[in-house]
């Protein structure tokens, strides 16, 4: 009985021991890939940041400014004024009939289906 | 092993025998019995202690082992966490109320040089001078020939500039990564900004500390590792500074000023929406102007005239003996009061603005709109000045402002040493005491806020935050509709703008001369605002420095002729911007609209 036990917990060793080995280098390949992907995160948020940068660049108020005056004829673009603010009471609204169309009851649907699809 | 008996038959009975003592006998075995087991436990204690001293021994070993290859390998990042990517920059962003950029990080290159392995120093330095105009090819050949071995050449460069460098290709020209401080908005905002240059430098990289402004005051908190990636949200809205900016400079010129400062603050808060100083400079690279010895400090762009410029702000201070004086319950909104000019105290005179006289009898809000000199001198007679002292601290008068800037502790207001009943008089319509216009706009704030302290800040806040009660609110209230009718029917008439309600008062002081006394032709001109009267929620103020208003026969030199304008402006434009709605009848309806179609 002995040698036998001797002999399967040599074989376990030697198991285990392969195991270890793979999972070792199994780490060592994922640790890489993370470094990897650490670095091109790294790299995108870099260029995240440059680009954040460029837009507030591009955005700043004086060019804005520069650039409504200049294409003026075609934007007609002007400071806020306070005579622009509305109410929504001045608006007009689009008229109740035209939206729901002939619906008068609380299944009925309106509109077409285009294509081939079935209605269900 | 072998127990012999405690009392071996035999010599029992040989003793017994010989009429000795078996009991001897017994007493010996066991004494050499005990000796024995004796001697086995200390052989195993002293096993055990082995073994103890052992494991002990290799535990520390192991930890020291340990701790001796940490300290002296190089440290790495913990590759396996997955968050460590999140920080990179150093240094935390700045950004305004709505999120827009104000300071941020890019990544560049510092040029260093190694001359002992350079191969031809002598076509690098003329190679170099080609590329940056500020080097000399003879200056660079003599330092990469001198024996130097480390030399640096510039603490940033532009990729084309470092592109360029590298077509060089020499091995003794190198490049570190430097992270660079960018102000993507140029000049606006540059004295909150500040500017930031570098401290410690290395070849891999270098500290960017801030030099002035926000940058320097919140220097801590911008590099705190722990909120580097969350930026710091100031209280400045981009869109009003810009506006704000634009119409001061144009007010700044017309009006033929030196400078101009405005702020914009809510009154409920604190915030400072939009803090101006002109002239400006650029933060991403900070000028260092030197200036001739009899300068001015406002003369370098470099000054903050709204935090640090500490002037006499005249008649701005009207309001303040007017609402001590009811708050006290020694006059009312209508209680006449004498105003008869001029007025004699002691060896002084005090006259109105021309020599007029609004007297014999003045209601306090006539006080106000005609800015009566001898009426507001009167009932600060009648306050006193240790009541006067007392409330103007409360408002904040006699410390510098408590706002983020660097520059803000050392902007002390300047009071006079004794404060005798003269003080009281002057101070009371704004001379002999001096102070920032930050210092009056956050006591406007105060006036503005229902009669409760506001704190200036520059950081975003999430609501106001308490304060203390300096005066009843119908106190309050009673003072900004005094102040209303200043531009209803006073010295601030060009102030109102349709729809806003504007409620202020103007301030011209002389300029004090460096030598003593006073300029006669020059002045600081403020107007200090709040809108709208009926429920205030913004601080508008705008001061002139040296303005002169000449589109008359004769130049104009008071704040209703100058700064006025100029405030009137910036509310118009800035108004729509923070939302608030005019206070007016909407347009009518677009007949064309309202038909259906």
């Amino acid at each position: 009985m002995r040698p036998v036990i001797y002999v399967l917990s040599f074989i376990a060793v030697l198991g285990l021991g392969f195991w270890a080995y793979r999972e070792h280098y199994d780490t060592r390949q994922a640790l890489r890939e993370v470094s990897a992907l650490n670095s091109e995160i790294a790299g995108l948020r870099e260029a995240l940041a440059l680009q954040r940068a460029e837009w507030a660049y591009l955005n700043r108020p004086d060019r804005l400014r520069e650039l409504a005056s200049l294409n003026f004829e075609r934007l007609g673009l002007m400071p806020l004024e306070p005579t622009q603010f509305g109410d929504a009471a001045n608006l007009s609204y689009p008229a109740v009939e035209e939206f729901f169309g002939d619906i008068n009851n609380s299944v009925m649907v309106n509109g077409q289906l285009n294509g081939e699809e079935e209605p269900l | 092993m072998t127990r012999t008996p405690l009392r071996p038959l035999a010599r029992i009975l040989k003793a017994r025998a010989q009429g000795e003592n078996p009991d001897v006998i017994e007493r010996e075995n066991l004494r050499l019995r005990h000796e024995q087991m004796r001697d086995v436990s200390r052989n195993r204690a002293e096993v055990r202690l082995l073994i103890l001293g052992f494991s002990f021994f290799v535990a520390f070993s192991a930890i020291g082992i340990r701790m001796g290859a940490l300290s002296a390998s190089e440290a790495a990042e913990p590759r396996s966490l997955a968050s460590g990517a999140e920080i990179l920059a150093q240094r935390a962003d700045i950004t305004d109320r709505n999120g827009r950029v104000l300071a941020t990080n890019m990544l560049t290159h510092a040029l260093y040089a190694h001359p002992k392995d350079m191969v031809d120093p002598a076509r690098v330095a003329t190679e170099l001078a080609a590329i940056f105009p500020e080097l000399k090819a003879d200056d660079l050949t003599r330092r990469f020939t001198d024996g130097r071995s480390f030399i640096w050449l510039r603490k940033v460069l532009s990729p084309e500039q470092m592109q360029q460098v590298h077509d060089i290709g020499d091995p003794g020209l190198l490049f570190g990564p430097r992270e660079m401080r960018l102000y993507p908005n140029g000049t606006l905002a540059a004295h909150i900004l500040g500017g930031s240059s570098f401290g410690a430098e290395g070849v891999h990289s270098a500290e960017v500390i801030g030099t002035a402004g926000v940058e320097r005051a919140m220097d801590a908190r911008l590099r705190d590792p722990a909120l580097v990636a969350t930026p710091l949200e100031l209280s400045i809205d981009l869109t009003v500074q810009a506006a704000v900016e634009e119409i001061l400079d144009a007010g700044i010129t017309m009006m033929n000023a030196k400078g101009g400062a405005a702020i914009i603050m809510d009154v409920k808060t604190g915030e400072i929406l939009s803090l101006a100083s002109l002239p400006a400079f650029d933060p991403n690279n900070r000028p260092n102007p030197v200036l001739p010895k009899d300068a001015e400090p406002g003369d370098s762009p470099l000054f903050n005239r709204a935090v640090q410029g500490v002037y006499e702000l005249g008649s701005t201070f009207k309001i303040f003996a007017a609402a001590q004086a009811m708050e006290l319950g020694l006059v009312g909104p209508d209680t006449m009061v004498d105003a008869n000019a001029p007025m004699q105290w002691g060896k002084h005179r005090i006259k109105e603005f021309q020599g007029k006289n609004y007297g014999p009898l003045l209601s306090v809000t006539d006080v106000m709109v005609k800015s009566s000199n001898v009426g507001t001198a009167k009932m600060a007679l009648q306050i006193g000045g240790l009541r006067q002292q007392a409330f103007l601290k409360s408002l904040g008068f006699f410390e510098a402002t408590p706002v983020e800037l660097t520059e803000a502790p050392g902007a002390r207001p300047l009071l006079p040493a004794r404060w005798p009943e003269i003080v009281t008089i002057t101070t009371s319509y704004g001379h002999g005491m001096s102070a920032s216009p930050l210092h009056l706009a956050t006591a406007y704030a105060t006036i503005a806020n229902g009669g409760i302290t506001v704190k200036p800040t520059l950081i975003k806040q999430t609501g106001p935050r308490p304060g203390t009660r300096v005066m009843r609110e119908d106190v309050a209230d009673a003072s900004v509709s005094m102040l209303r009718q200043v531009v209803t029917r006073g010295t601030a008439s060009m102030a109102e703008v349709p729809g806003y309600e504007v409620a202020g008062k103007t301030g011209t002081a002389d300029k004090p001369k460096r030598t003593g006394g006073y300029y006669k032709d020059k002045v600081i001109n403020t107007f200090a605002s709040v809108f709208p009267a009926s429920d205030p929620r913004y601080v508008v103020l705008v001061t002139l420095d040296e303005p002169v208003e000449t589109s008359g026969t004769e130049p104009r030199r008071t704040a209703g002729w100058t700064s006025v304008p100029v405030a009137a402006e910036i509310t118009r434009r800035i108004a729509p911007l923070l939302g608030i709605r005019p206070m007016v009848e909407a347009p009518p309806a677009d007949r064309l609209t309202a038909v259906r179609n």
